[in-house]
């Protein structure tokens, strides 16, 4: 069975780069733990080698373009090319991020060469200018043809010739550092030396992998291609013709696509609990955000979503001109029976209507769900998680959090601290020294600019806390105070003055 | 004397003809509006009726208010609270999980108060401005006909009951040692012209237990003996 191999060299580079929108051009290279992982040619035009240091590789190119590894990036980014090399040959399989194999379209683009002549120009047109193709009668010749073929070109091995094109080959082309090694040292630098050796000697020495290509070598192997199933396609997008400019009729326009999006995937039982909303005006993306959903998306729930999103982007300008492509791209799947209702009733679906008029009428972050969270202070310890969406990144409650104010807990937490006053005997402003120290006993106070002066009844503390102090955070020191009237306040001293944080209400 | 049974009679006969009025606007003849569950320590200073209107002035006291319906299943919202105290509302037993808050509705807090009655059991409101009685009519029909009831942190207009605290007094903080444990307050429930009703409350308890003990309760000796432990900052 004849094989077409595609390969794109350096593809981690090229992925990486094209990521990040910069020019395939520019030396740059991918490290792991500052070893040079792969390297582009600009890069291998100032010396930069694989396997090299870090500084090595700077010192010889300072403009280098330092890389992270991400193998979810190439595969992702690899994604694109196998589905372009779906459209013109069905049966890819994918080797590696940079590698794929097909079977090789004997005569239907009129031969082989002029078949990968139709393939490098359909990956150049993807912007990947380097692309190698090989085609030969197994996997491992075609592979070695394309890492001989030249720039966007195909190098064809006729068919039975396959031996005869290995054997001038040297023996790097293994890929198996111990075996290649041995070789060398043993005197036989090529594969036409490897050849030579009889088959059960070769598979004793150098194991099953070396044997395998020697048999390639006397024209042995005939494996199939284990080729994939394109994956369904699931994102749903809507393109409107003429433009919309209001989020009102992008909404109704999108919802029958909202509806399908939805059906296709409850056709494979999966629910999309994370969604990226992408908005198109004038052929360019304008606004996109990742939407997650406590349960799952239904399809009001995507029309609620996108509604938010247009409005959002109108109302801060993001989205200057008409409307005219509204994309869902599922984040996120789960299988439907993880997040099945109970057979009992699940949320109250009646609330989550009300809840969505009053976020209709005031926009989604006005209502909000109370969450508690770690954290010193009582307004660290809370959070408000616009309703609708996951709360993320919350502080862990059960560590200890050293300097924390003990319950119980204060029943009124001010999103903006009240400037305060607290005097001592004297009547001169109470401070809390570097080291702890107060310069007197707080004897009368004012907690904010509605309420008066009052001696002190009692007080409590101090409470210090030292938090981010690397990134300019400064020290704060807590009380409790009481008045005479009864009344309980959490007052903070800054550094510099004093803050009312909370009420014991 | 015979002034004196005739004015009783006549007071019994007009309790009636209330109460029978009371029935028909609420639009449920013959069944009486069923009350809310209430925290154990709460129930015997008022129990919420669903379809009524309260008026309190503490924040804590409406975080118990809400705790009870909340505790027993039922979607509480807040409106116009920017300064909820999650913790403490968690503390006194409110489920956050089926708690709704809209912190700023700034304009449209009537609105916003308006949707949520009729999916909620409970609403905690803080008007913005005084609040025009002929409004309040309105919200209020619409509480007794989805049979929910509003807590107002402030004046409310023609409330059901005004419930507010008196003689606050915090305990286990000194000069400068331990911290606030309990509080004994007096809670006073004011109906209409009537004389209010006053109970003594240990509310917050001791020693982080959140909920109302009354003042005769064994809790009373422990909190007021407290052993002066934390140290003390010397200036």
């Amino acid at each position: 069975m004849r094989t077409l191999v595609v390969w794109c060299p350096d593809w981690p580079v090229v992925a990486a780069l094209a990521e990040r929108d910069l020019p395939g051009h520019l030396p740059a290279a991918v490290f792991v733990a500052n070893i040079v992982q792969a390297c582009n040619g600009a890069a291998r035009d100032f010396g930069v080698r694989r396997g090299m240091r870090r500084r090595d590789a700077q010192a010889r190119c300072p403009d280098l373009v330092v890389l992270d590894q991400v193998p979810e990036r190439d595969a992702r980014g690899f994604e694109r090319v196998l589905a372009a090399l779906e459209e013109l040959r069905p049966g890819v399989a994918p080797l590696r991020p940079g590698l794929a194999a097909l079977k090789s379209p004997g005569r239907f683009y009129g031969g082989e060469p002029e078949a990968g002549a139709v393939i490098a120009e359909c990956l150049v047109g993807l912007g990947i200018r380097d692309v190698r193709i090989g085609i030969a009668d197994d996997l491992f010749t075609a592979e070695q043809a394309a890492r001989c073929a030249a720039v966007q070109e195909s190098l064809v091995v006729a068919p039975g010739e396959s031996g005869v094109f290995l054997r001038g080959l040297p023996v790097d082309v293994l890929d198996e550092p111990e075996a290649v090694g041995l070789l060398k040292r043993l005197g036989l630098p090529g594969l036409a030396d490897l050849a030579r050796l009889p088959l059960a000697d070769v598979e004793a020495r150098f194991g099953t992998r070396v044997a395998w290509v020697h048999r390639v070598l006397h024209g042995a192997d005939a494996r199939p291609l284990s080729t994939r199933t394109p994956p369904p396609e699931l994102v749903g997008q809507v393109d409107f013709e003429p433009a919309l400019d209001s989020a009102e009729a992008v909404c109704f326009s999108a919802r029958q696509t909202a509806e399908r999006f939805v059906t296709r995937l409850a056709e494979r039982q999966l629910v999309c609990t994370e969604v990226v909303l992408t908005v198109e005006a004038d052929g360019a993306v304008a606004s996109e955000r990742r939407w997650l959903h406590p349960r799952w998306f239904t399809a009001p729930d995507l029309v609620d979503r996108l509604h938010w999103q247009l409005v959002g982007s109108l109302r801060v300008g993001d989205i200057r001109s008409a409307i005219t492509r509204v994309r869902f791209a599922p984040e996120t799947v789960v299988p439907e029976a993880d997040h099945a209702d109970g057979l009992w009733g699940g949320t109250d679906a009646r609330v989550e209507r009300g809840i969505a008029r009053v976020q209709g009428m005031l926009g989604h972050e006005a209502v909000v769900a109370p969450v508690l969270q770690g954290g010193r202070s009582p307004a660290d310890r809370q959070a408000l998680v616009p309703w609708g969406e996951r709360a993320t990144a919350l502080r862990p409650r059960r560590l200890p959090w050293p300097g924390s104010i003990p319950p119980p807990a204060p029943a009124r937490v001010f999103p903006a601290p009240w400037t305060a006053g607290v005097l001592d005997a004297g009547g001169r402003p109470v401070a809390v020294l570097p080291r702890g120290a107060m310069t007197g006993e707080p004897s009368r106070f004012k907690p904010g600019e509605g309420e008066g002066w009052q001696p002190v009844a009692a007080w409590a503390g101090p409470w210090p806390v030292d938090e981010q102090w690397w990134e300019g955070g400064k020290p704060l020191v807590r009380f409790q105070v009481v008045g005479v009237d009864g009344r309980a306040w959490l007052v903070t001293f800054d550094g510099s003055g004093w803050v009312t944080e909370a009420a014991y209400d | 004397m015979t002034a004196a049974l005739l004015t009783s009679d006549t007071q019994v006969e007009i309790d009636r003809l209330r109460e029978r009025m009371r029935r028909m606007e609420s639009g449920q003849l013959g069944s009486a509006r069923p009350e809310l569950d209430s925290l154990p320590g709460l129930s015997q200073v008022i129990r919420l009726r669903a379809g009524g209107s309260y008026q309190v002035d503490s924040a804590s006291l409406a975080l118990a208010l809400m705790a009870g319906p909340s505790r027993s299943g039922a979607w509480c919202a807040a409106i116009g609270w920017t300064d909820f105290g999650v913790e403490a509302a968690a503390e006194l037993g409110v489920v956050l999980e089926r708690t709704i808050l809209v912190p700023e509705p700034g304009e449209a807090w009537l609105e916003a108060t308006a949707a949520l009655v009729d999916v909620t059991a409970l609403v905690l409101v803080r008007p913005p401005e005084r609040v025009p009685e002929a409004l309040a009519a309105k919200l209020s029909a619409r509480l007794r006909k989805r049979g929910t009831a509003l807590v107002a942190l402030g004046p409310w207009p023609r409330c059901e009951a005004s419930l507010s605290i008196a003689e606050p007094q915090w305990s286990g903080a000194g000069r400068g040692e331990g911290h606030l444990r309990a509080r004994r307050v007096v809670v006073e429930v004011r109906r209409g012209t009537a004389q209010p009703r006053r109970t003594a409350l240990w509310f917050p308890g001791g020693d982080g237990a959140a909920v109302a003990e009354p003042v005769c309760a064994p809790v009373c000796a422990p909190v007021c003996a407290q052993p002066v432990e934390a140290l003390r900052v010397v200036g």
